[in-house]
């Protein structure tokens, strides 16, 4: 049997969302949303099933004829996208079942939007393609828009245009760098243009630095972090959840797949930059997030920090930064989005995201309590949850390449323990006076349902990490290798690649 | 060649121009109340212009080639007929309900789409003259129609002052290009300059050419009549404005150009690039503050323009390629945009203002869906048709090394999305204004449904488009 699996799992949540267009009554869709998303995720479990962990190179590849002239629509996985395709799928269950009740006007309008997102967010870790993944990265700022702006807070408008803003101003920078490889190679196709990666090192420091403005404010690194905070706040449960757990992914990734491997020199080049940014990120947004009033905002600068992490473990440049990057975006979408949901939680009761609000609450609510403790401890890293082994190997992946930034970042381990442990003792330890919440009850079935298998998923992958790198090491070592070989490549002929640049204009 | 063989060649124009005398003269006669059967049978007209069109040879010239038809020709009558088609239609619903005789409505705009369609053709700078101004006689009154209207005859008015203005510039610049050349045809044109090279009087008459140009495609510094004209020309009437003029004078603008001074291109680029860039910018900035939704879509034009231009900038095959696949898709959201605009009425009367869109998303969830649908696209957002209209610009654009004027244009479109998103915001996020509640005649419903479906599925459905813009492309680089 040969299913077109990736094709199956990126499109089967669009063919939902206009089933959800036929029955637009909110049951139905919520019933369609969560029926489609499970399927999803089962579609992207037979995709790990027929993943060949052997296999370094892409697999279950896809190729048809798209725009012509060496645009085609082509689809892949290999080992460091295939998990990302199942975080995916699997979160979005998660938000579809909290926003079951927390939602209530135009439910099918919401569960449209979320599923038509999640075609567009599978699909970029999918596609061969620069076009086609150009497409899909930015077709996904349009429903995170209209989420944001319909069923966000306050200043839910100012939040939604910031966010599509930052990230549409940095990509289409990515568009025209996207154009110039297609002109010098003739394709742009990604499997072609990564295994043969000669692009003249003055040409790579310009694309370097277009891919760069993408996927940094994406990500978001240190100073262009300030659209995350607020799409946060706004953003409803379940959009924050996508945005942390998720979208923020696709900046790694990019780095990944294209700035590591395709512009090896640049990359080496602009290195430190990214290491300075990184340990900013890592200690600034962490004692900003000592400061924080607003629950939401707090995890929010928490993700900026560790992003922070993911970028200098990548840039570090060796297996155990590569591979502990890999795993803190893998391990911080299961976490960080499992904090927005604990948070939802509580919004949902009180509504009111202010630390202030909270206390005392393991008294009422002791379920609530573990759960939420469970994510904390991850968020900080301590060893035995996910949040440890990604940690640990950015830590050894940047101490090897130079011990400073290592010293550096490593302070900021402690301030995330400061600030997450500070949260937790504000809202759930204390004596409960506030009378508002003494009628608080714990988690309902369906909030179990949903925060009992990111507490098990959270410690399964911090006790048995082979899970994880079994498959990602081969792609790995596959990257490490041909970064080291393209880039003896670079600086063996650079008078005969400026001489290439010369004659081809 | 014999009289016969040069009339068949234009037998597409020959059909509209014989119609539309025919109706014109069936409308005397009948008077108002035949005003549907013309409407109906100028349809038929065009559909039968568009099936000799498509019959037509692939390529043959007419008069001693003052006319050619090839695939160029053949790719922007197509779309010409189209946007004049969908416009006819919606006119029709539009007088509908209002007292402004309209008979004549269909016929002029049978003309001026005839005027349309010589333009696309001219290959000489007579021929060219002659189908610009059939075209924009019929315009001036056109935008005047609404004749008790205030603003309809302002408008008519401005068109007509400015419009002449640029005729004028434009045949003393064809007169300073014949005087220096010794001949009107563009093939001739092309080998005196190959000859004798470029004279500073020849460059003195390529500029007063290309301002004439630039004011009927709306590029600035020669935009200013757009907004106002826009505004105060009734609905449908601007939608026909906003589509098949400007394809015709976009395409006029590319043969006038391209065929006749190859060898000029140094100097013509760089005024291209300058008119380009700045029509991006002010496109893009201008529309931020307007409150009127069809001066909006006037500045939305004059940026679309500019991005149209930097295809003819990069001066080659593919930059072409660009611009027709550019106004393709211009076409095709436009019609639909228009569609909708017509469709904001309330109690019998259309509203116009930005406001009154809002909360659209409650009170009427299918149009505001279709309504911003469309209004993405033209922002360029994928995975929306209008996205590969820049695309294609921009992948020409780079390949000719236009980097720069390039990366202006993508910033000028990050400044652009400002204004399509906050029309997106005011239907979906803010809250409900008084509804809509005009009915949507069967003639609307069908361009914006085939709108819509244009601008979502033309990301599976784009390769006969982009092929067969390809083709028409090739055809005007081919002698």
């Amino acid at each position: 049997m040969n299913l077109p699996l990736l094709s199956l799992v990126t499109f089967v949540p669009l063919i939902g969302a206009a089933a959800i267009l036929l029955f637009r009554t909110a049951p139905a869709a919520r019933w369609i949303a969560l029926v489609i998303t499970i399927a999803t995720f089962a579609i992207s479990l037979m995709v790990w099933a027929a993943f060949d962990y052997t296999n370094p190179g892409f697999q279950l590849v896809e190729k048809a004829n798209w725009l012509g002239g060496g645009i085609s629509y082509h689809m892949g996985v290999d080992g460091i996208s295939m998990l990302f395709v199942v975080l995916t799928a699997g979160l979005m269950p998660f938000c579809i079942a909290a926003s079951w009740e927390s939602v209530e006007n135009r439910v099918a309008d919401y569960m449209i939007a979320f599923l038509v997102l999640e075609t567009m967010m599978i699909g970029v870790f999918c596609a061969l393609d620069l076009v086609l993944f150009y497409v899909l990265f930015e077709a996904g700022l349009i429903p995170m828009f209209l989420i944001i702006g319909i069923w966000g807070g306050k200043r839910r408008v100012y939040a939604s245009f910031k966010f599509f803003l930052y990230t549409f101003v940095g990509s289409v920078l990515m568009l025209l760098a996207i154009m110039s490889m297609y002109w010098y190679t003739g394709t742009t196709d990604i499997a072609v243009l990564l295994a043969n990666p000669h692009f003249p090192p003055g040409m790579q420091t310009w694309l370097w630095l277009a891919f760069f403005a993408s996927f940094a404010v994406k990500m978001p690194m240190w100073p262009v972090h300030t659209w995350l905070p607020d799409a946060h706040v706004e953003a409803p449960t379940a959009g924050s959840v996508i945005l942390a757990g998720i979208l923020l992914k696709m900046g790694g990734y990019g780095f990944l797949r294209f700035s590591l491997p395709m512009f090896p020199s640049a990359t080496e080049m602009f290195a430190p930059l990214v290491f300075t940014m990184s340990v900013i990120a890592i200690i600034y947004t962490s004692l900003v997030a000592l400061a924080q009033e607003d629950m939401k905002k707090l995890i929010a600068y928490s993700s900026v920090a560790h992003m922070g992490f993911v970028t200098m473990g990548i840039f570090a440049f060796n297996h155990q930064g590569v591979e502990g990057g890999i795993f803190q975006m893998l391990s911080h979408g299961v976490v960080s989005g499992a904090l927005f949901l604990c948070v939802g939680v509580v919004y949902d009761r009180l509504h009111t995201r202010e630390i202030a609000a909270y206390g005392g609450l393991v008294s009422r609510m002791p379920l609530y309590a573990a759960c939420f403790m469970v994510f904390t401890l991850a968020n900080v890293g301590l060893p035995g949850t996910s949040g440890f082994v990604g940690e640990f190997l950015t830590l050894l992946g940047a101490y090897m390449r130079n011990s400073w930034i290592a010293i550096f970042a490593t302070t900021g381990v402690i301030l995330s323990a400061a600030y997450a442990l500070f949260l937790y003792r504000r809202i759930i330890f204390g004596a409960l006076v506030k009378p508002t919440l003494k009628t608080m009850q714990d988690l309902t079935a369906r909030e179990i349902a949903i925060l009992a298998p990111l507490v098990i998923i959270t410690i399964a992958m911090g006790v048995y990490p082979k899970v994880v790198t079994d498959v990602t090491t081969p792609a790995v070592a596959k990257l490490i290798t041909d970064n080291r070989a393209a880039l003896a490549h670079d600086r063996a002929v650079p008078k005969l690649a400026a001489l290439q640049q010369g004659a081809r204009p | 060649m014999s009289l016969s063989a040069d009339l068949m060649v234009l037998l597409p124009e020959l059909m509209l121009a014989i119609g539309a005398m025919a109706l014109l003269l069936a409308g005397a006669v009948m008077g108002e109340k035949s005003a549907t059967a013309i409407t109906g049978t100028s349809i038929i007209l065009l559909l039968g212009a568009g099936a000799a069109v498509v019959m037509g040879p692939d390529h043959a010239g007419a008069f001693h080639d003052a006319f050619v038809t090839d695939g160029f020709a053949r790719f922007a009558k197509i779309l010409i007929l189209i946007g004049a088609g969908f416009s006819i239609l919606m006119a029709a619903e539009f007088f509908a309900t209002t007292t402004v005789s309209r008979f004549e409505l269909p016929v002029l705009m049978l003309l001026a789409t005839l005027g349309m369609m010589l333009m696309v053709s001219a290959s000489s700078f007579i021929a060219l003259y002659m189908g610009l101004e059939l075209q924009s006689l019929a315009l001036y009154v056109l935008a005047a129609f609404n004749r008790d209207h205030l603003r309809s005859t302002e408008a008519g008015l401005k068109y007509f002052v400015l419009g002449a203005l640029s005729s004028g510039m434009m045949l003393y610049g064809i007169s300073l290009v014949y005087g220096f050349t010794g001949t009107v045809s563009f093939a001739g044109i092309a080998h005196v300059i190959a000859q004798s090279g470029v004279g500073i009087g020849l460059v003195l008459g390529l500029v007063f050419l290309i301002s004439g140009l630039a004011f009927k495609v709306s590029a600035v510094p020669f935009h200013m009549w757009t907004p106002d004209v826009y505004e105060g020309a009734p609905t449908p009437i601007t939608s026909y404005f906003a589509t098949a003029a400007k394809v015709a004078a976009m395409c006029l603008f590319l043969r006038a150009i391209l065929t006749p001074f190859p060898g000029a291109m140094h100097q013509w680029q760089q005024i291209v690039i300058v008119i380009s860039v700045l029509s991006m910018a002010l496109g893009a900035v201008a529309a931020l503050g307007q409150r009127n939704i069809k001066r909006l879509m006037a500045y939305s034009s004059i940026g679309h323009m500019g991005y149209a231009l930097l295809g003819l900038a990069a001066g080659t095959a593919l930059g072409v390629r660009g611009v027709l696949i550019y106004l393709a898709i211009y076409v095709g959201t436009n019609l639909g945009v228009f569609a909708c605009i017509q469709a904001m009425r309330r109690g019998g009367k259309p509203v116009e203002q930005i406001s009154d869109l809002a909360g659209l998303a409650r009170t009427n969830p299918t149009l505001a869906a279709i309504f911003s649908a469309l209004f993405l696209s033209l922002a360029g957002l994928p995975p929306l048709a209008g996205f590969f209209a820049k695309f294609y610009v921009f992948l020409a654009a780079i390949q000719a090394g236009l980097l720069w004027p390039a990366i202006l244009g993508v910033l000028a479109s990050a400044v652009g999305l400002v204004y399509y998103l906050r029309l997106v915001k005011v239907m979906y996020f803010d809250e409900p204004a008084a509804a809509l509640d005009g009915e949507i005649g069967l003639g609307s419903r069908a361009v914006l449904i085939l709108s819509t479906a244009f601008v979502f599925l033309f990301i599976v459905a784009a390769s006969p488009i982009i092929t067969a813009a390809d083709t028409a492309a090739r055809a005007l680089f081919t002698p």
